[in-house]
């Protein structure tokens, strides 16, 4: 049972999003990582590795998932999970893509 | 010259390679006709799979090209389907109205895919998986639809199945059955591979019995007896095949399920002869090639009257080409009160392995996990071998030394051992053809004996056949690397496509040379955006995308994520007034530290990524490149304007060298330094290229390296004036741009291939000009990236967050 109702939260334009490549948004104090890829979808993740905290906004994206730009961990952006030979997650956040606006459920 | 003719029907894989069999053994005895209802060429029909899976482009999997068909003096029949045999009169008609006598027939019609007859199975949207065709309809299908139905969980379904999860499709897979793959598996593996499978992303639909396909023209979902609809805009069948006989049965032939074949692949019809999918030997037709290239080979010495053995019927085995699954099943794999069995079951690792035994004779198996014995296993059900003689624990091998121990069972094997099942080359086959013809490569292996070539689960055992003959030379062989696991082409390959195909962007490259990961990786895609740079300095379009992040922001990226700015001084050298701009600077935006270089230069660190543009703009200077693989500074002494030493003017010809070839990106960073005398107080002698003064001249001196790869330059040459220093710079840095790994610094380079090599190449005064022409023409086209920045209000705004809006 959710007992809080999810929030959405407009974050940007989808022409704002260039593809392939990340931007940063701040929300509630926190810092996330907005990707468009090349297929269209729009993903959000926290923008901290779980390696060292490296800014995963700033890494090659390459279909679902991003190298993070600092050690090259690679993260997948639909379950958050880091992939062997590493290990560790980031938190997803739910996007949502209506009239070329992109939400986010907070 | 009377020649025979001989006539084959079906351009596929089992009849073609009855045909090479024939050429190899007679080239001159026949005059050959081939026909084939496909509009292509012979094709690796098992490489459909992998096509689907986007590890192969259609143009990949072609076995023999026209060109083949054409050298050996055959004449193909495409897109005509023969629909009538006159045995008496030894004719054979096609639809599109050829006629062609024969005085050997051969039929290798292959099989049908069988299509379940449920209600709404004519409707668009609902296809086999058997040919070219039916794979591009998938993956057209890819591009407009989002969910697929895979009927028939079996090899074959998988395979499909995976394919469509490449497509970015939502796969669901029904099976009648509770367990997949059933007739190759047994319960455990069974189990063990959905479970592998569901977590990449297949859905399962077990124990389901299919009823009706729905939709008006288009498929739109499928309905099961127990009443549940599950949606689709895609259904594949891959139920089973039925052998292709309606030709045979229609003219006399005899056919029981397949076209009923003797030991020499003869039918009921004197010289027409049937092999492959369509052929029923001793009860039994085969739907896998290892078999059908058997019979193969004993037909084409049949036809050619040579001594033959009989064909008496093949072992089975099957691989599932599924990346990340590795499952082996062959011979019996199902318990049976007779039978007793070597097993290993690690579910922590996601191993399982079963060898049946009867009378102390394998007799089948089922590897899950790790595959890495099933070579090993087939000879011993082929060879008897009376497992009481071997060491049992062997197949309890840690996978972990599968490399080490696969090395030594590779030198253990005999000569007849078969390595390649598929395209029965024997170990033998493989040595003598790298002893004889010098091969170095898998590839040329491949080229040159077939090994390997169609489904490539033997890939493994062939590099280390390789590796077990070349020994120390390996090494030769071992410089072929791929230039990531993305592809299995070299730099040299990928260089010589594009070129070749004329290719101009990252993902055109990765399409048309079959880049396994759709989108590459962060080792592939700076590297190809660099090579098409190079290449086309011109035409390519720098791709941002592609570019690693310091390169992107056009800063250095640091620890904590905060960048640092080092505007361009050339030679090292400023003045008061851009002193004082970059010291208001720094105090304006806060900049935590501001330190000089290594390389002489002011860096600003601990900037902020969205002040970034502002500095920039307010600096007012170049960028320096300090974040790029791409020329950084060139350091520089006082020289002969002040020093006492100093026989030569090295700040000049610092700031002239840097100025000329400021911007231009290398395969990795490129540092430089002049010093005005052998005192060298830049440090020229290691650096990429260090510029020394003499007397009356200049020394170069290039590979240098001050990083964790200390070694000193060696002298490329000497010359005696400034203008030469240039043209040497320029030729050495274009012959590196263009020769180097991307990511290789000179130090390596120089190593690898050798100062006198380069030495060699560059002494030519044509090759130099030229040289320099190429990197001119690089420079030519190049800008200052901060400046555009400031200047690009779109650029720019990729630096800033983004403002939440509601
Ligand atoms: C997707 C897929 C994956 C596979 N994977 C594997 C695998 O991993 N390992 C393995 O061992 N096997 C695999 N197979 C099976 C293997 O491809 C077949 O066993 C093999 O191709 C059969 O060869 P063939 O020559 O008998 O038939 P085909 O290769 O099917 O050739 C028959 C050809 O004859 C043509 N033809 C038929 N009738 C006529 C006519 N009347 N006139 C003119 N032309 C005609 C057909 O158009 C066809 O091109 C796979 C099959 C598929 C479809
Ligand atoms: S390298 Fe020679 S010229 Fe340059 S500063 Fe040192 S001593 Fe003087
Ligand atoms: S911080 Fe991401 S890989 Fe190290």
């Amino acid at each position: 049972m959710k007992s809080l109702e999810a929030v959405k939260v407009e974050v940007a334009k989808l022409e704002d999003l260039p593809f392939q490549t990340g931007r940063v948004v701040k929300l509630n104090g926190r810092e996330i990582a907005v990707f468009r890829l090349s297929s269209g979808e729009v993903r959000a993740v926290e923008n901290r590795c779980p390696h060292k905290g490296g800014p995963l906004a700033e890494g090659i994206v390459s279909g679902n998932y991003v190298f993070c730009p600092m050690h090259d961990w690679k993260i997948n952006l639909a379950d958050g999970k880091v992939q062997a030979p590493d290990d560790g997650c980031v938190i997803t956040y739910e996007v949502d893509v209506k009239e070329g606006k992109v939400y986010i459920s907070m | 010259m009377n020649l025979r003719k001989l006539v084959l029907v079906g351009n596929g894989m089992a009849g073609v390679r009855c045909i090479e069999e024939i050429l190899k053994l007679a080239p001159n005895r026949f005059e050959i006709a081939i026909f084939g209802s496909e509009p292509h060429p012979n094709y690796n029909r098992i490489l459909l799979s992998s096509v689907l899976a986007g590890d192969a482009d259609i143009r990949d999997i072609v076995l023999n090209d026209w060109n083949w068909y054409e050298q050996n003096g055959i004449k193909l029949h495409t897109g005509q389907t023969v629909t009538k045999i006159d045995t008496e009169k030894h004719l054979v008609y096609t639809d599109g109205g050829i006629v062609e006598s024969y005085d050997d027939l051969i039929l290798a019609t292959g099989s049908l895919p069988f299509m379940l007859s449920l209600p709404g199975a004519d409707k668009e949207g609902v296809i086999a998986f058997r040919d070219i065709k039916d794979c591009e309809t998938m993956i057209e299908a890819s591009r407009k639809y989002k969910k697929a139905i895979v009927i028939g969980g079996g090899l074959l379904g998988l395979e499909a199945a995976r394919g469509l999860l490449n497509l970015s499709m939502e796969v669901s897979v029904v099976h009648i059955f509770d367990n997949l793959m059933e007739r190759q598996l047994d319960p455990v593996a069974s189990k063990m591979l959905q479970r592998e499978l569901e977590a990449q992303g297949m859905r399962f639909l077990m124990e389901k019995h299919s009823e009706e396909i729905l939709g008006d023209r288009r498929v739109t979902g499928l309905r099961f007896k127990d009443g549940t609809v599950e949606e689709a805009d895609l259904i594949i069948m891959a139920v089973g095949i039925k052998p292709n006989v309606a030709l045979a049965k229609e003219n006399g032939i005899e056919v029981n399920r397949g076209i009923v074949v003797n030991d020499f692949l003869e039918t009921s019809v004197p010289n027409v002869y049937a092999v492959g999918e369509c052929a029923e030997h001793r009860g039994m037709v085969y739907g896998l090639v290892a078999p059908l290239f058997e019979q193969g080979q004993v037909l084409a010495k049949r036809i050619c009257k040579r001594e033959t053995d009989p064909y008496e019927g093949s072992i089975v085995y099957t691989k599932l080409k599924v990346s990340g699954v590795d499952v082996f099943s062959a011979g019996e794999f199902m318990d049976s009160p007779d039978t007793r069995a070597i097993r290993v079951h690690d579910e922590f690792a996601g191993i399982y392995k079963k060898i049946l035994v009867r009378d102390n004779k394998v007799v089948g198996a089922v590897l899950f996990g790790d595959t890495s014995d099933s070579t090993r296993i087939l000879q011993m059900m082929k060879n008897e071998t009376n497992v009481m003689e071997i060491k049992r624990v062997s197949v309890l091998e840690n996978p972990d030394s599968a490399g080490v121990s696969g090395m030594a069972a590779v030198a253990a094997m005999s000569d007849e051992e078969i390595i390649c099942g598929c395209n029965g080359v024997s170990k033998g086959t493989i040595v003598q053809a790298i002893q004889e013809k010098g091969l170095c490569s898998v590839e040329d292996i491949k080229g040159c004996t077939g090994a390997s070539r169609s489904c490539g689960g033997c890939k493994q055992l062939v590099a280390q056949v390789l590796e077990s003959v070349l020994g120390d030379k390996a090494q030769i062989a071992a410089q072929k690397e791929p230039i990531c696991s993305c592809t299995s082409l070299s730099r040299e390959e990928v260089l010589a496509e594009i070129k070749e195909k004329h290719l101009t962007t990252v993902k055109e490259v990765m399409y048309v040379l079959g880049w396994n990961q759709e989108e590459g990786c962060s080792k592939c895609r700076p590297a190809l955006n660099y090579y098409l740079n190079m290449l086309w300095p011109e035409e390519h379009e720098d791709e941002r995308a592609s570019r690693f992040v310091n390169e992107r922001l056009h800063a250095n990226i640091q620890k904590d994520g905060t960048y640092s700015v080092v505007p361009r001084m050339y030679g090292g050298v400023t003045s008061p007034s851009e002193l004082k701009r970059i010291a208001e600077v720094a105090e304006k935006y806060q900049v935590p530290m501001v330190k000089v270089t290594g390389g002489q230069r002011i860096d600003l660190l601990g900037v902020k990524k969205e002040d970034l543009p502002k500095i920039w703009a307010e600096l007012d200077m170049p960028s320096g490149f300090a974040y790029g693989k791409a020329l950084r500074t060139v350091k520089t002494c006082v020289g002969s304007d002040f020093c006492r030493f100093g026989t030569q003017n090295s700040i000049q010809m610092g700031i002239d060298i840097e100025k000329k070839f400021e911007r231009i990106n290398t395969p990795a960073k490129f540092k430089m330094a002049v010093s005005g005398c052998p005192r060298n107080c830049a440090e020229s002698g290691i650096k990429d290229l260090g510029v020394v003064g003499i007397d009356g001249g200049w020394e170069i001196y290039v590979g240098g390296n001050g990083g964790v790869h200390l070694r000193a330059g060696d002298l490329l040459c000497k010359v005696k004036t400034e203008e030469e220093v240039m043209e040497w710079t320029g030729a050495f840095m274009q012959y590196y741009r263009e020769n180097a790994n991307y990511g290789e610094r000179t130090s390596y380079w120089v190593e690898r291939v050798g100062l006198a090599n380069i030495q060699k190449v560059l002494e030519d005064p044509e090759t130099r000009r030229q040289l320099n022409e190429r990197i001119d023409v690089a420079l030519s086209v190049l800008k200052d990236p901060w400046k555009e920045i400031v200047q690009n209000e779109e650029v720019r705004a990729v630096y800033e967050e983004l403002p939440v809006l509601a």
